[in-house]
């Protein structure tokens, strides 16, 4: 029987990237000092900061969002209602429980009330997969509202193994613009709020872990759009190495950041950033490419005038 | 013993006990380093046994696009 590294109690968990394994209690607390470490060495907030957390009713905002509030960090949640049929209306349920359980705030913005259009409508209509219109739209959405909302800080809940897996995609197609990007904190500029990332020491296993040990009740089932994305096949590819070499994605995604990133900061050329002739939202274009793909699926400017709040 | 699956679609196995948890995520040919196995409201380790009559959930941990 695997006992527990601290008092050798019974181990619910093994750790084996840290040759470890942790009772409940102190896996918890390994976990959240975790979340602190990141939050510290990063410099992501303070206690004083106001934070935005990206909730999707999966296990790894709400897990963001239940450690920011234990450690005593001023967190409301952002819920968007993407229209997904009966996947959306499970997730907002888990959100929406989540937030009254703990009389936390919940900000819900829903596409179809908003702009008339769900993302299985965007994706039939622009004959596109539907995660990269998804993506636009909730990248889009989460700076709006952080602005709207005057918070200081968005908080997304990418675990160690996202990282890794778009850190794994970008070196697979040398994507220097998007290794530059990459960075458990982007700073506030040009219109864009600042955006971290508190999860990025921890593993998607750990946060799955510390959902079902707290009673965290989180939709189990994926997105529909999802299944087969190619982040799946990365993923897959990492824990293989991680079963042979425990520690690999560890390594891999922290050595990034804490050499590699500066090896290729001046690699490519920054583009100018300028408001959206539409919305105001910060593009590299003259119109961004959410308007420009909601005017494709006939919303009209006034309307997307509208919910950005330009008058 | 029971062992339920609900992702990425939902199935139901039946193994023999006693059988440790590290036989059983073999026999699945799931990776322990993407998978958690639940027994109530807590998790069981790689050494743990999980005899006759009880039921256990087998959860990838992987997910999002």
């Amino acid at each position: 029987m695997r006992l527990c590294k601290v008092c050798k109690a019974k181990a619910v968990i093994e750790l084996p990237q840290h040759n470890t394994a942790f009772c409940r209690e102190h896996f918890l607390a390994y976990f959240e000092n975790q979340v602190r470490r990141a939050i510290q060495d990063f410099r992501m907030f303070t206690t004083e900061d106001r934070i935005l957390v990206a909730v999707s009713g999966g296990k790894d905002s709400l897990v963001l969002w239940e450690v920011l509030l234990r450690l005593g960090y001023r967190a409301d949640g952002l819920y968007i209602d993407l229209g997904i049929g009966d996947y959306s209306a499970a997730s907002r349920e888990k959100a929406e429980a989540f937030a009254a359980a703990r009389g936390a705030t919940l900000r819900i913005v829903s596409l179809k009330e908003q702009y008339d259009v769900t993302v299985p409508e965007l994706a039939r209509s622009l004959r596109r997969p539907a995660c990269s219109g998804c993506g636009l739209a909730k990248r889009y959405l989460f700076n709006l509202e952080a602005e709207k909302g005057e918070y200081d800080v968005l908080a997304t809940g990418h675990n160690l193994d996202d990282e890794a897996a778009t850190l794994f995609g970008n070196v697979l197609h040398w994507n220097l613009e998007a290794l530059r990007r990459q960075s458990p904190v982007l700073e506030a500029e040009n219109g864009f709020r600042r955006k971290v990332k508190p999860l990025i020491r921890l593993t998607e296993r750990e946060t799955a872990a510390y959902a079902i040990l707290t009673g965290i009740d989180y939709i189990v089932e994926e997105c529909p759009h999802a299944v087969g994305a190619r982040s799946h096949l990365y993923k897959e590819l990492l824990n293989q190495l991680e079963l042979h070499s425990p520690g690999a994605k560890r390594q891999f995604l922290l050595g990034f950041y804490e050499r590699g990133r500066a090896a290729i900061e001046g690699a490519t050329e920054r583009p100018e950033v300028r408001p959206c002739k539409v919305c105001g939202q910060p593009t590299v274009a003259e119109v961004c490419s959410f308007c420009r793909m909601m005017q494709r699926v006939g919303v009209d400017e006034v309307r997307l005038m509208t919910a950005a709040g330009v008058e | 013993m029971r062992v339920i699956m609900r992702i990425p679609e939902k199935k139901e196995f039946t193994f023999s006990g006693p059988k440790k948890v590290r036989e059983i995520l073999r026999e699945l040919k799931m990776n322990p380093e993407a998978t958690l196995v639940i027994k109530g409201n807590t998790l069981l380790t790689l050494d743990d046994v999980v005899e006759d009559g009880e039921e256990i959930e087998v959860r990838s941990a992987i997910s999002g696009g």
